[in-house]
Parts: structure tokens; sequence; C-alpha cells
């Protein structure tokens, strides 16, 4: 019991309890505007860990997120727009195209319990068909990220193009809706889903967390690394991948679900090309293959955006590619890497004098020469 | 090391193979890499296979592993065909293979390198919620001694020297307690002293397991005391001792006539 408040216990807590602390202070602190903000990056800090899982850690380059990240989004609008009319009723966009009777497809979403499966369950179902045929086929690296960007293409005229089934292009609005017998769009729901979305973000970590610690973490490192070689040593990687897959794809459905309900839309737009790619860049600026890096790298990137966008707006696609290109040269594992790996230490020494080295540090540093030395001092005792 | 296997009883050379390969070719775009090869391993036996450059003793050991499937022929292990296998189901069965350059998993502790290649269940179900057993530990401490890495366990295996890698690797064949070892080039880029480590370990091997070493250097094979098969353009040129090898007219031929052969790397 008296370990449980050691040092090293409380100052991993830390952490958390500012987490804690933030989300109970943040809401009465900021304007209902800011903290929607926050809560929407939040939200896109799943979808980033999801890549960062697939690609940081497994080394798949997904640029068709998006597909997961929408249909999330889209389950969840369904369920909305079905769920404030009466019965018989039809939501109103049907009218404009002539649609007389709910398409079947609708129907399931009248259900809560469907839908609140159907956010997670159809992406990694999705996720993992495709993942599956594509890796089974042994294809990677660049001609897998060119796959899921040619699939993302196919989804996103899809269901651009698909008025009488989902409303196309002008996708389905969810502010207006009512959820648990409130207005979506009204602050005091607005708040409870900054919540949710807190909740939800650091399950979502501590899920890929237990993800990539152990043994099975290794494992998809060492896909990364060398996937021959551990095939050859009896894994059936084809298994691993399409599994991690699923699981950045579920991941990807809950964030594009609560996504939808703080900005107040879905659209086909979620299933962009270039929002896709932009998710990738979070995580790179972030760190990939540091979790944390990658939910930094969405929050901090979407609010660098959005102060910018107010400013000067036409600055900031330039920016974003400037952060992108500096990070590929000068920051190969993104700002937490940087920082893990000493950077800011190393900022103070070009500005200080070098310190203090004891001889040969080298040895110090060698656990070989250590080693050995600890047995010949054990040996002469 | 506590590798006896009750499953290999000693057998006179002759005796029922583990590994036969019959008549095997295998054509890369009309490029004959093997041509009808044949060749049998008695269980327990250590042999060592040389040859040229574009011998093809590379495709050989991807043709039993799985990698690449023979164009004619037929691969047996213990009596069972290979042939369509998947990769990670034919090492299942006992074959390890070593690669030429030594591939460890950089990013990971050289401890960790051999925990996910320790024997056991390769399933990410057992990964994820099972725990490495005690004889699975210690199977893993055991082999960072035979090895020599212990001090280096938690070092990332991309720091170490190439040797260590070599040996790391070794470690990590020999972690998946397979019935067969192919190891492709031991002691490239060895020192000498870890040459002949090398060759100590791997005599010590046989026995208990069947070792088939392909190699470069003569006086390693020397060392080894092992049966000579030499390859050439895809086929057994002969099968004997070093010495007998080394007098055969045509493996002189081979070796020093024909230097105008192309630098395929088989």
């Amino acid at each position: 019991m008296a370990d449980l408040l050691s040092a090293r216990n409380l100052r991993r807590a830390i952490p958390w309890l500012l987490i804690v602390i933030a989300a109970l202070v943040l809401p009465v602190v900021l304007p209902p505007f800011r903290l929607n903000l926050l809560g929407r990056f939040l939200s896109l800090g799943i979808v980033a860990l999801g890549i960062d899982l697939i690609w940081g850690f497994t080394g798949l380059l997904s640029l068709g997120q998006g597909i997961f990240f929408a249909l999330g989004g889209y389950a969840l609008g369904m369920h909305l727009q079905l769920g404030s009319l009466a019965p018989g009723e039809l939501p109103e966009f049907f009218g404009l195209y002539g649609v007389k009777a709910l398409p079947a497809f609708w129907q399931p979403f009248t259900s809560p319990l469907f839908t609140l499966l159907c956010i997670w369950v159809l992406p990694a179902l999705v996720a993992g068909v495709l993942g599956y045929l594509v890796f089974r086929n042994r294809i990677k690296g660049v001609y897998f990220s060119i796959l899921t960007q040619a699939a993302l293409l196919v989804f996103f005229n899809f269901f651009n193009g698909q008025q009488k089934l989902i409303n196309g292009t002008n996708g389905l609005k969810t502010d207006t809706a009512q959820l648990l017998g409130q207005l979506v769009g009204s602050d005091a729901m607005q708040r409870n889903l900054f919540w949710l979305t807190v909740v939800l973000a650091v399950g979502a970590y501590l899920l890929c967390r237990w993800l990539t610690r152990g043994r099975f973490g290794d494992a998809l490192i060492a896909i990364r690394d060398d996937e021959p070689r551990l095939r050859f040593t009896g894994y059936n990687t084809t298994v691993y991948k399409t599994l991690v897959f699923a699981v950045a794809g579920a991941m990807a459905g809950v964030s594009g679900a609560l996504y939808t309900v703080q900005s107040g839309i879905v659209s086909p737009q979620f299933m962009a090309v270039p929002f896709s790619i932009e998710m990738v860049i979070w995580v790179a600026v972030g760190g990939r293959g540091t979790l944390i890096g990658a939910v930094l790298g969405a929050v901090l990137i979407n609010y660098a955006k959005s102060l910018v966008s107010e400013a000067l707006p036409e600055t900031w696609l330039f920016i974003q590619g400037g952060l992108f290109l500096l990070v590929v040269t000068a920051l190969p594992d993104g700002l937490v890497g940087w920082w893990r790996s000493g950077g800011p230490g190393r900022i103070r020494a070009m500005f200080s004098s070098p310190p203090a080295v004891a001889t040969y540090p080298d040895l110090e540093l060698d656990p070989a020469v250590q080693a050995e030395k600890a047995k010949l001092e054990g040996g002469a005792q | 090391m506590n590798t006896s296997n009750a499953t290999n009883p000693p057998t006179i050379a002759g005796g029922a193979p583990l590994l036969e390969l019959r008549s095997v070719s295998v054509s890369f775009d009309g490029f004959w890499a093997l041509n009808d090869l044949n060749l049998r391993l008695v269980p327990g036996e250590l042999r060592a296979v040389i040859g040229p450059n574009g011998a093809g003793k590379t495709t050989f050991l991807d043709v039993i592993t799985g990698k690449v499937r023979p164009t004619q022929g037929d691969v047996l292990f213990k009596g069972r065909s290979l042939v369509g296998i998947a990769e990670h189901r034919i090492a299942r069965l006992g074959i390890g293979r070593k690669f030429q350059t030594p591939r460890v998993i950089q990013n990971l502790s050289v401890r960790r390198n051999l925990e996910l290649a320790v024997n056991g269940s390769h399933d990410p179900l057992t990964l994820l919620f099972g725990r490495l057993s005690h004889p699975q530990r210690q199977r893993v401490q055991e082999l960072l001694a035979v090895v020599g890495l212990e001090a280096l366990a938690a070092q990332q295996a991309g720091s170490l020297s190439h040797g260590q890698k070599q040996w790391l690797e070794i470690a990590m064949l020999l972690a998946q307690d397979p019935e067969l070892l192919l190891v492709d080039e031991p002691v490239a880029g060895l020192s000498d002293e870890e040459t002949e480590r090398t060759g100590t370990l791997l005599r010590s091997l046989a026995g208990d397991h069947t070792v088939l070493v392909i190699e470069h250097d003569m006086e390693f094979i020397r060392e080894l005391q092992a049966p000579v098969t030499v390859l050439h353009e895809g086929h057994v040129l002969c099968e004997g001792s070093m010495d007998a090898v080394q007098n055969d007219p045509r493996v002189i031929e081979v070796y020093l006539g024909t230097e105008t052969e192309g630098e395929f790397n088989g």
C-alpha cells in the first residue's frame, strides 16, 4: 500500500490529474465557441491515434482514413435525422428529390443501440475487409498508400453523388436534431459532448497504449522494421495487419461521430482527399510512434489553423506546408520525438558552454563494459 | 543446451530423410535459378552448401522456406510436401532460417527480439493477453548466455555491432527451436574469433538439430568438418568431404575456370 503513494506513482498521476482538472475547468473558463473547437480537435485526436497505430507503429501509411471517419459520422448523422421525427415522417431533404419512402438501409438507424454499435463496428468491418484483401496480396509501402487513397475517392464520389440516398454533397445536418430530449447544437449539449470526447480520447489513448506496450506492440514494430523476418519466425503478419487496421478504422469512426455532432454536419467533405492527408500531417508533426504526439499534433495544428485562419486566412496552407517540410527534414520523429530525444537540451547547449564531460564517457555508457566491470569487482571481493 | 529432442533418434545416413528436394526447378521469367536439384538431409546432420555466385544458393533456401514456389519438383519435410504452404506455417513446422545479412528488429531491445522469436503461440490474442511462461523466459535468458549478449539484453538491437547482430539472429533462430536450421552465410563479416565460436556453436547444434549452412568461407567449412554439397547453375555438382570436393576437377573448373559468370546473387 505504501508504494501506491511513491514519488514515481505520484509523478505518473500528474498528467491524469491535469486532464481531469482541465476537463472540469475549461468548460467554465472558455467561451462556448472555443470549448466547442477544443472538443472537435480532441475528437480529431482519436483518428490521429489510429493513424499512429497503423503508420507510426506498423508502418502502414493510410491516406484513406477519411472513409472510416465519415462512416462513423454518417451513422450518427442518420440516427439524429430520424430521431426527432414524428412516426411516418421523412427527413426534410428527401422531399427535395421526390423520395416518398425511407430507403431500407436507413431503417435500423432509428435504434440508438444499433447506431452506437454501427459507429465503430461498421468502419472496423470495412477496414478489416479492405485491409485483408490488400495485405493478403502482399501489397505494401507506397502501393498501399495509393490504394487507400483510391478507395477514399471511390467512397467520396459515391456519397457525393447519392442525393436520393444520403443527401449527396449537402450532407446531413445535426445541429437542429434532438438527442436525449435536448437540442444537439445547444451549449449544454455541446458541453456534455466535450466531456464525452475527453473520456473517449483518454480511452482511445489507453487502448493504443495497451496494444503497443507488450509483445503485441513488439510484433507491430517488427512488421514495420522487417516483416519477412517476422514471417519466417512463424508469424502470420497478415492477421496482425488486418487486425490493427480494423482497430484504427473503428477509432476513426468514433472520431468522425464525435466530430459530426460538434461541428453540426457530416458531409462528403469528410472524405475529401486533402483532409485525409492532413490527418497524416498531424501525426507526423506531433510525432509518429509516440501516442501522445498524435493527439497533440491533431489538437495543436487544428488550433493553430483556426487562429491563423481568423487573422490571416490566406496564409494557413503555406504555414501547414512549411510545418510539414520542417518536420520531414529536421524533426523526423515529430515534436514529441524531438522532446524525448533531448531536443530542448541541444537548443540550450547551442547558447551556452558545453557541459563538463567525464573521461572516456563511452566506457561509462557502454553496458557491456559496465557488466564486465561489475563482474570483475564482484569477483575481487 | 537443453535442446535434446525426442523426435530425433540417431539415424544412419541414408535413413528416412528429414528434408528432401526432388528434382526442384525454379524459373524466373525463363532464367532457371534452380535446375533439377536433388538433395537429402537426414535428421541430425550438419551439411555445408557452397557454390559460386549465381549458383542458386539463396533461391534454394527460398524454395524450402516457402518464399519461392518451385516451378517443377517437390520439397518434402518429414515426408510432407511444403509446396504451396505459407512461410509462417513452414516456420511453425520446424524450419528456421537465418538470412544472409543479419536481420534483427532494430528498434527492439535484444531481449524483446528473442521474446518475439521464442517458441510458443504466435497468435495476436496470445500476444495481447498471454504472458511469457517461466520456461520461455528461462529459454530467452539461456540463449542470451549462449550468444554472449547478456549484458546487452536491454540494448536496442540496432545499436549492436555486425557480429553481435549475426549472433542475435542465430539466437532468434534457436529460440524458435526448429528441427531444421537453414543458415545463410553465418560468418560473413565476423572476426576470426567470432567465426571460430560460430563454428563451435553450429557443430554443437548438429545431432539435436539438422543444420544446413551456406557459406563462402572455405576455411570455415573445413572447420565445420561436415559433408559438402557444391551447387552450380542451379543443380548439385557434387557431394562429399571437403577434401574430396576441393580436389574434384569439376569444382576447380567452376570456381577458377568460369570467372565470366554474371554477378546474379544466388
